[in-house]
């Protein structure tokens, strides 16, 4: 059962053959068996609760990043200073859900307040790739995928700042989407870097995307950044021709891609052409400098986020301390790891007076740059493609000591953030090193009709969903 | 050598909103210790700011008020610092583009009006409290997240005199506006000053300090005249003055450095991602300008001309708007507003002020103090009867007529029961009688007196003058 989609499940119940307590067994069992390897789960919820069964997932449980609350359970970040911290309200995704008869499955772990690209930052240890468990499983959300990836979630959410959906979506051979910025509710997101954070739906399969996405896009009085657009049936741009479609191909890195990355691309390529879509080459000049780019707005965001973690009011508390400052210090120092006081200092550092204008400042022009270079590219696609991630999953430990090279591996996935548009990341081949790598469709901003369109449309001539590692 | 202060003032005017600045908690002050909290306010990991549009409005009318440019794009910003009675570790307010700028406060000087140019006034949230107690530190969070309007002079000042009527002035304004009840010792309205002193005639600004921890308007003009004194003394000596931060202090009446330039935090402002710009358009300026309530010198500037009022008299009454509305509800109902306007001067805020009382305290409504002149202008009782009925009035805010009535004090203007009355005094008094009679008029006081006497002050006095002249004369 725990290998099922979302929509199988859904229509199972809707003829009375299962039920939510049922699945939620099965998945239960899947995760006892299986996360002593992987450590997808920081708390795995093993009472059913039930929040209704009328609504369209009919008591199916979710599995939830661990940045997102949900009331009376613990909301951990995957981090020290948090790891005994319960919130007393949900986050606005997880009341959309249970409006619409969700059950949850556990919340699942993450790099320490989503800052990494491996999970191996966790305060309670490294998530491992169920494909190769000597592998990452990709980070942030890499207990999300990983989940998702080997039967321990049906379904998932995940959030996104630079790449934390796709990237692990793409390395654990799922469909991870990163929304249009402001189109789903950051309330209840225990915030990483606020004007790029967004959450999305980790699934096996793009209808299954298209079910969460439903549920989840819509405008949140609690949120001033989410927008007030229409809601839409997303399933409706399923199974679509989408012959005569747009698309442009950002190449110009292919030559920096595995090879296995690179092959998967060109038979992407091919797959879309003979869809009927009209493939041409897309220059987008800004985005080389987009990780540099990244890597001083989001510490900076992140510097000023992190501040309340502070020991005063709830969270961790050091022992031993002298005074205020002497509690402050050994608290953040004890309370944080190693990735999140760099980002805190990198981010402190950029919005000093007299560096501001140079890095700060600087790095919002450069934003507006890479818009308008996005913006005259979708004038004349409907689509850009490129690989998810430059490589398959790399080796635990292998990345961990060199952060540069840890930052480069979302430096595909980084300008979607940057220029607030919707990406998805699904699954496009299996390398000979028998790992997953992942194609990434952008759209312009609210376009994901055109994502579900062509990632529907490529899916049914190719998936590796009777591949994944569920057995 | 001759030295010159400069001043500017940094003035905090909390908003009398009901609810905070970004939740939905309630600004009322004297709750129990974090009580009026909510996950927003707290600054729990995964909320989020929803700004209040009642701030934006108030600021709005503030802005109008002061002669500001509205920016129609404004936004906030993040001012970050570790303090635990901030509970994000960072403080929301405006920095680069602030809701207003420019503008002026007018004051009364001795060489008549002054303009005081503002440089900026931002929107931002208040801190909450931190409170040390033998035992150790609590924080009280209630006033996190109150909506507050930070007033930025230019250093233009020049006294602590202007200073002080600076913060009065902004103090009515904001009361006439019914933004804020300015009131600096309960810390409603909060006021830093950054001065420092020059030579006479130069330009160049010298080093200044800031000034903290000013409770009141007297706190403000004593605090500025002893740094004044300090600062000079420390130049005539051929020292430096070295830039800080000092706390007035009012038992021993000095100030005391809390902290130098090097200890200056770095507030790191960035804008606040997790709010969208402010976006002001003319339409919602003109709506706000509709609703304008008169300010108090175009107030001031009407009662002298419309009720013919003396200057100073106006001046008082147009102090408050809740004063300047009872005086114009008084004469609506009986036209006579110097009358009207000596009772309230004189009777009332005598009364009211012995008792630190004002205006809304008072038992008396508007329709009644004017009903009161009515009856000694229509002859009813005269004005020194009118004094005892508004003694009674003020204690139990009885309507003047029933006191009249039951009290029997209507004036005696029957001229037959008075002539009966003046015969009787004139034929018990014959010494006076002849004193009148051999040239000394003024004994005529003398039988006025008598006859009030006799009616306990209810005659009506012309009448009786009238009669008594009339009799005298005749004998
Ligand atoms: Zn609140």
């Amino acid at each position: 059962m725990y290998k099922k989609t979302l929509h199988q499940l859904i229509d199972l119940i809707n003829k009375k053959e299962i039920t939510g307590r049922e699945i939620h067994k099965s998945v239960l069992d899947r995760i006892d068996l299986k996360d002593k390897d992987i450590n997808a789960y920081t708390t795995v919820f093993r009472e059913y609760e039930e929040y209704g069964k009328d609504g369209i997932l009919k008591g199916i449980p979710i599995a939830i990043k661990d940045n997102m609350h949900i009331k009376g359970k613990r909301t951990t970040c995957s981090s020290k200073i948090l790891e005994n911290f319960v919130p007393e309200f949900n986050a606005t995704v997880i009341e959309e859900l249970e409006k619409e008869s969700a059950s949850f499955m556990g919340k699942t772990n993450m790099d320490e307040f989503a800052m990494g690209s491996s999970t191996e930052t966790s305060y309670f240890g490294v998530t491992k790739n169920p494909w190769d468990t000597t592998k990452i499983p990709g980070g942030s959300s890499g207990g999300s995928a990983a989940a998702v990836a080997c039967g321990e979630a049906i379904a998932a959410l995940g959030s996104d700042t630079g790449g934390s959906i796709r990237q692990p979506a793409a390395l654990c051979g799922v469909v991870g989407m990163k929304p249009t910025y402001g189109r789903v509710s950051r309330y209840g997101l225990v915030a990483f870097a606020s004007s790029l954070d967004q959450i999305g739906p980790i699934t096996k399969d793009v209808e299954d995307a298209a079910i969460l996405m439903n549920i989840i896009s819509k405008k949140d009085e609690k949120d001033s950044t989410s927008v007030n657009i229409k809601r839409e049936d997303f399933t409706q741009y399923l199974n679509q021709n989408i012959k005569g479609m747009k698309i442009g191909v950002y190449d110009k890195v292919l030559k920096d891609c595995s090879e296995g990355v690179a092959k998967s691309m060109e038979n992407s390529m091919d797959i879309l052409k003979n869809l009927g879509c009209k493939l041409e080459n897309v220059d987008l000049p800004s985005v080389q400098y987009c990780v540099s780019d990244y890597y001083i707005i989001a510490p900076a965001e992140a510097s000023s986020n992190l501040s309340r973690y502070d020991g005063v009011k709830y969270g961790f508390r050091a022992d031993g301390y002298d005074d205020l400052m002497d509690m402050y210090i050994k608290t953040r120092t004890e309370g944080f790891g190693d990735e999140v006081k760099r980002r805190i200092m990198l981010g402190t550092y950029v919005l000093s007076s007299g560096y501001y204008d140079a890095y700060y400042l600087k790095a919002q022009k450069l934003r507006s740059l890479l818009k308008k270079d996005f913006n005259s590219a979708f004038a004349k696609y409907d689509c850009i493609i490129s690989p998810t991630t430059p490589t398959e999953a790399f080796g635990i430990g292998e990345k961990a000591g060199n952060p540069l090279q840890m930052y480069l591996s979302d430096i595909f996935t980084i300008p979607a953030n940057l220029t607030s548009i919707p990406a998805i990341s699904i699954p496009n081949g299996i390398s000979n090193n028998g790992l997953p790598t992942g194609l990434q469709i952008m759209a312009n901003a609210f376009r994901e009709d055109n994502i579900f369109k062509c990632a529907s449309a490529f899916e049914k001539e190719f998936n590796i969903i009777d591949k994944l590692p569920m057995n | 050598m001759e030295y010159e202060p400069v001043i500017g003032l940094e003035v905090h005017i909390q908003l009398s909103t009901k609810t905070k600045i970004f939740c939905s908690c309630s600004t009322d002050f004297g709750a129990n210790p974090n009580t009026h909290t909510c996950p927003v306010c707290l600054g729990m990991p995964g909320v989020l700011p929803v700004l209040n549009k009642k701030v934006v409005e108030y600021a709005v009318k503030l802005g109008l008020a002061l002669n500001c440019d509205i920016n129609k794009f404004s936004r906030f910003a993040r001012k970050n610092y570790f303090y635990p009675d901030l509970p994000k570790g960072y403080q929301i307010s405006q920095y680069e583009l602030p809701i207003l700028e420019n503008g002026f406060v007018e004051i009364e000087t001795d060489d008549g009006y002054k303009k005081i140019t503002l440089e900026r006034i931002h929107m931002e949230e208040d801190a909450g409290k931190t409170i040390h107690k033998a035992d150790g530190s609590y924080v009280d969070l209630n006033r996190t997240g109150v909506p507050l309007l930070e007033i930025v002079s230019n250093p233009v000042m020049h006294t602590p005199k202007e200073a002080s009527e600076y913060l009065k002035a902004i103090r009515k304004t904001v009361r006439y506006l019914g933004i804020c009840d300015g009131n600096m010792e309960e810390g409603s309205m909060r006021c830093d000053a950054n001065i420092s002193i020059r030579p006479k005639g130069q330009t160049k600004l010298g080093t200044k300090a800031e000034l903290k921890n000013m409770n009141s308007f007297k706190h403000v003009e004593k605090a500025l005249s002893y740094e004044i004194e300090r600062q000079t003394a420390i130049i005539e000596d051929g020292d430096k003055i070295i830039q800080e931060t000092r706390l007035w202090d009012e038992k021993n009446q000095i100030t005391k450095s809390m902290r130098t330039k090097e200890d200056a935090f770095e507030y790191r402002y960035f804008p606040d991602p997790d709010l969208v710009p402010i976006l002001i358009d003319d339409n919602y300026i003109n709506q706000i300008k509709n609703d304008m309530p008169e300010l108090p010198k175009a107030k001031y500037e009407r009662f002298v001309r419309e009720y013919s009022l003396k200057e100073d008299d106006a001046r008082i009454l147009t102090d408050e708007k809740h004063l300047a509305d009872y005086f114009e509800e008084a004469c609506k109902i009986h036209n006579n507003p110097t009358a009207i306007a000596n009772w309230i001067l004189t009777e009332m805020l005598g009364a009211l002020n012995k008792e630190n009382k004002t205006i809304e305290d008072s038992l008396i409504k508007p329709n009644q103090i004017a009903k009161l002149v009515k009856l000694i202008d229509n002859n009813t009782i005269s004005g020194k009867i009118g004094k005892s009925v508004f003694a009674q009035m003020y204690k139990t805010g009885d309507e003047p007529e029933k006191i009249v009535k039951e009290k029997g004090l209507t004036q005696i203007t029957d001229t037959g029961k008075l002539e009966n009355i003046v015969d009787e005094v004139i034929k018990n008094n014959e010494k006076a009688v002849e004193n009148y009679k051999s040239g000394k008029k003024n004994t005529i006081g003398f039988f006025v007196g008598q006859v009030m006497k006799a009616t306990k002050g209810k005659a009506n006095p012309k009448i009786v003058n009238e009669l008594l002249i009339k009799k005298l004369e005749e004998i």
